[in-house]
């Protein structure tokens, strides 16, 4: 399979992103000016500073020709995954429900955290167990998930919330600890964890991998059918 | 004399050097040939008072590349790769808008790697700030200063892989920011500055110039700091590191593409120094048509054109068959690049502004004719006092457990997690070691080898002795780069001192200068580049002398990067290292009320050289499971951290007559591991159970140290 890796001019784990990507799959940069997708399997839209987020995170990104055709993709069932600042950029695309708030501590925070897998339902956990802890660090100021009542109550109703931050691991003052959520089609999954920051035993751990290998199991899988 | 006279002191020009100046031009100069020369013959630009006392510094070695007087040092690294690094101050500009000063001195540092070609893939810092205890301003600096790094090196996507902090009084007024970053370049990538080729264009990529920063840095780097220092908040610039992302990015790309003949960073004194250096360097002249500078607002005057410090800005030499490729890239990017003169062979440096020409001088005045001045050292005489005692926390009456867990909980030893949370890194992929992890950094390389990092100071021991502080920085520095078993190739340097024409200060400095110099020698070191900064004085005095110590080291095997934490329970501990530590100028001094004074240990280089290659080679060869070197707080405090990095204790029994709380750092070593392994080694004790044991001094639970370590810094933040 082929992954996709959005570069915005101010992307800063695109090429960690690619880097993951290739361990499971091929993977090539696609450019934010760009209308074209070049016919990847999946896309992932990478963590950093899109166009300096000096506005709120991800507000001028939403506006990047090439975020059509992600829209377009998504829409189609096409495998959409934003990791850090992605998510922050698919929440203001309306692609992923909810927002991310500044952190409690009004701080950038790293922190190596536990996450656990809440749902296994879905391209980007169906290789895990649900309750798997997986070791992978965050880097952010802007990673408060928030969500108004109504929108939470659907997000547990309908399975949608995918990885949350293990107890004691909470490092931003998520709503119900979540870490990860997917828009209601299950294709489209937005984290503030880095996994791509989690594929090598000599960096780290290697517990991100879980995410990219299930999209390519899931991808492999629907190929077949 | 005539207002033309009088405005040369008002720019911190000394009359003698403005009759220099008279009888080099042979007429008076203009307004902005006045502004341009200020700038260039300031202490921060021409190094004036340094640059004589530094050729002592060694600079040849196998690995060297690039040394000093490019952008930045540049060392090889092995499977045609080269490592690219330099430390940089940015002192009175954080002294007076930390959040700004820090974060630009994150950006100019990463500028000066770029500009040799090297993609930046690590910053590390060294700060220096009063005591946070009494201090809301120590306070306000280092919150801010630790924001303002962060935002600038996360947002740009290049980790802070380390660095160290410490609280002294004598920094309460002025701080000290000093900012390293490495880069990673093939060979053939490097670039020098020298412009070449007379005809080709001269090309300024990056943000609109402003009135932004006019004078900043070397103006405010080249005078004591002193009351109304608010007045100068203007004077510092502001970061925007999307635009110095955006700007990196095209500048590798242009070099990755072969279309660049030169490229120089634009830093203190902007386009003026940039100009002038790259075609002093090149032994050619430029013309620069002042007018065609794209600014920020209407109405600038041509001097202000040429001095203006706004930031993320580059200055490249294209050949003319290419300009129209570099155009292209730079517009990809969203990066401004305007073609603002050529390269001629004149060896001047001229400037048009509006068809008439403003300056018109050889380069070489600019940058080669300031007059160097002799430091006159004096060492302060007997019952002169230049730093004072602080106040006593420890009277002597209290136990070693709660000696131990009072050095752990000070500001100076205690845990930096509460600031390098606010850091990203592992950006780029490369970390093998983070902060807190191992004594030094590591990054993997693309050739499946990796390199370490350290930076290094204690001004308090400086001050004891310049000479031998100023060596035990270096030794440290190189001690920490053994325990993940790299070995050096190079060196940089910061020497952050007082006013230099003060006696003592010029004789901190050069003692200083000499210690350094003969801890490059006896462990064959490098320095390829550096940064003086001077005049870091408040009314209440000089700061302790600081010279800051950044090594660059190469280990073969990534996977036995050393760690620190103690971490199988019944593993062997040992002593490595032949070492006498005494309390002089050690942490328990300090929390004793005692001035940084008295005798520092003897140096006896070759045994620490013995013994950092003896724990290189335990490291390297996997016989070991951790090391660290025995620093601040001594041994005692060395073997606490050791049991907090891994979450359990340790019993051992030290050698009789030796101070646990003593210092001599940078010549011994704890290092642990299966007790066959360290057969040969002066086994001390073992790994295991859940407090600190030290025979016959102290008995503490690993939980009690961690919390101390834990709340030490973090309860200021």
């Amino acid at each position: 399979m082929r992954f996709g890796v959005i570069r915005f001019p101010g992307s800063c784990d695109d090429v960690d992103a690619l880097l993951a990507c290739r361990r499971v799959g091929e993977a090539e940069l696609l450019w934010h000016a760009d209308r074209d997708l070049r016919g990847v399997d999946a896309v992932v839209v990478p963590g950093g500073f899109s166009y300096g987020d000096y506005l709120r995170a991800g507000a001028i990104a939403r506006f990047a020709p090439v975020m059509a055709q992600v829209a377009e993709f998504a829409r189609a069932g096409g495998i959409v995954l934003g990791i850090c600042n992605g998510f922050q950029v698919l929440c203001e695309a309306g692609l992923l429900p909810g927002a991310l708030l500044p952190n409690t501590s009004l701080r950038f925070v790293f922190r190596q955290v536990a996450l656990e897998v809440a749902s296994t339902d879905s391209p980007f956990t169906c290789g895990c167990e649900i309750g798997r802890r997986l070791s992978i660090p965050v880097k952010h100021t802007t990673g408060r998930f928030y969500a108004p009542a109504d929108q939470l109550r659907a997000l547990h109703a309908e399975d949608r919330i995918l990885l949350r931050y293990a107890p004691g691991h909470n490092p931003n003052g998520s709503l119900d600890d979540i870490a990860g959520v997917c828009n209601e089609g299950r294709n489209v999954f937005g984290l503030m964890p880095h996994p791509e920051h989690a594929v090598d035993p000599l960096t780290g751990s290697v517990d991100g991998l879980a995410i990219f290998e299930s999209i390519r199991a899931h991808v492999a899988g629907r190929a077949l059918v | 004399m005539t207002g033309a006279t009088a405005r040369h002191r008002e720019l911190g020009l000394t009359d003698g050097e403005y009759e220099l100046i008279l009888s080099l031009l042979g007429r008076e100069p203009s307004a902005t040939e006045l502004a341009m020369l200020s700038l260039m013959w300031s202490e921060h630009c021409a190094y004036k008072h340094s640059r004589k006392v530094l050729r002592r510094l060694p600079t040849d070695g196998p690995a060297v590349l690039m040394g000093p007087g490019e952008n930045a040092g540049v060392v090889d690294v092995g499977g045609g790769l080269a490592v690219a690094f330099k430390v940089e101050s940015h002192n009175h500009p954080s002294a007076v808008e930390p959040f700004q000063g820090a974060a630009t001195g994150v950006g100019g540092i990463l500028r000066d790697v770029f500009a040799v070609g090297a993609r930046p893939i690590a910053v590390l810092d060294s700060l220096r700030f009063g005591e946070p205890a009494g201090s809301r301003r120590s306070r306000y600096l280092l919150e801010r200063a630790v924001a303002g790094i962060g935002h600038y090196g996360n947002s740009i996507g290049v980790p802070t892989v380390g660095g160290e902090i410490y609280f002294e009084p004598s920094y309460e007024q002025n701080c000290l920011v000093n900012a390293m970053c490495l880069g990673l370049a093939p060979h053939e990538r490097l670039i020098r500055s020298a412009a070449a080729g007379p005809g080709n264009v001269l090309v300024l990529l990056g943000a609109l110039t402003g009135r932004d920063g006019i004078g900043g840095a070397s103006v405010l780097a080249s005078a004591e700091l002193g009351e109304g220092d608010e007045e100068k908040r203007p004077s510092v610039q502001i970061g925007d590191p999307f635009a110095e992302k955006k700007l990196m990015e095209c500048c590798l790309e242009l070099l990755e593409r072969e279309l660049l003949t030169s490229l120089q960073d634009l830093g203190a004194a902007g386009l003026t120094s940039s100009s002038s250096e790259m075609a002093a360097k090149g032994g050619v002249g430029l013309e620069i048509v002042a007018d065609r500078v794209p600014v920020r607002e209407p109405g600038m005057e041509p001097f202000e054109v040429m001095v203006s410090e706004s930031q993320e800005r580059m200055l490249c030499v294209v050949e003319p068959e290419r300009l129209e490729e570099v155009l292209a890239i730079c517009e990809r990017w969203e990066t401004l690049a305007t073609p603002i003169g050529q390269v001629t062979d004149s060896g001047r440096l001229r400037v048009l502004w509006r068809g008439e020409v403003v300056a018109d001088l050889a380069a070489s005045v600019l940058v080669d004719e300031c007059p160097l001045y002799d430091l006159e050292p004096a060492e302060p005489g007997a019952g002169i006092v230049l730093y004072g005692p602080g106040p006593a926390l420890l009277d002597g009456g209290q136990s070693a457990a709660e000696t131990l867990l009072t050095l752990l909980g000070s500001p100076n030893l205690a845990s930096r997690l509460p600031v390098f949370e606010q850091y990203d890194p592992v950006v780029q992929s490369r970390t093998v070691r983070r902060p807190d992890q191992a004594d030094a950094a590591v990054l993997a390389l693309p050739t499946g080898e990796a390199i370490a990092v350290a930076i290094d100071g204690n001004g308090r021991r400086v001050a004891c002795d310049p000479r031998r502080g100023a060596a035990e920085a270096v030794l440290e520095c190189a001690a920490n780069l053994a325990c993940v078993g790299a070995t050096p190739l190079g060196l940089t340097n910061c020497l952050n001192f007082g006013n230099p024409e003060k006696p003592h200060v010029a004789w901190q400095l050069t003692e200083a200068v000499d210690g350094l110099a003969q801890a490059c020698d006896a462990l064959g070191v490098p320095v390829v580049g550096g940064n003086v900064s001077l005049y870091n004085e408040a009314p209440s005095g000089p700061i302790l002398p600081t010279p800051v110590v950044g090594m660059v080291g190469r280990l073969a095997d990534p996977s036995r990067a050393g760690r620190l934490a103690f971490s199988a329970a019944g593993d062997a501990i040992a002593l490595v290292g032949a070492f006498e530590p005494v309390s002089g100028g050690s942490e328990l001094a300090k929390l004793r009320g005692e001035p940084p004074a008295g005798p520092l240990p003897e140096l006896d280089f070759e045994s620490a050289r013995a013994a950092h290659e003896r724990v290189r080679a335990l490291v390297a060869a996997g016989a070991v499971r951790s090391a660290h070197d025995i620093a601040e707080g001594g041994v005692a405090v060395a073997l606490a951290e050791c049991c907090v990095a891994g979450g359990v204790g340790a019993s051992v029994t030290l050698p009789a007559g030796l101070d646990p709380f003593g210092e001599a750092p940078g010549r011994a070593f704890i290092v642990s591991g299966p007790a066959e392994a360290l057969a040969g080694l002066d086994v001390i004790g073992r790994v295991g159970g859940e407090a600190l044991s030290i025979a016959d001094l102290l008995e503490v639970a690993v939980s009690e140290l961690r919390s101390a370590r834990d709340r030490g810094l973090a309860r200021f933040l």
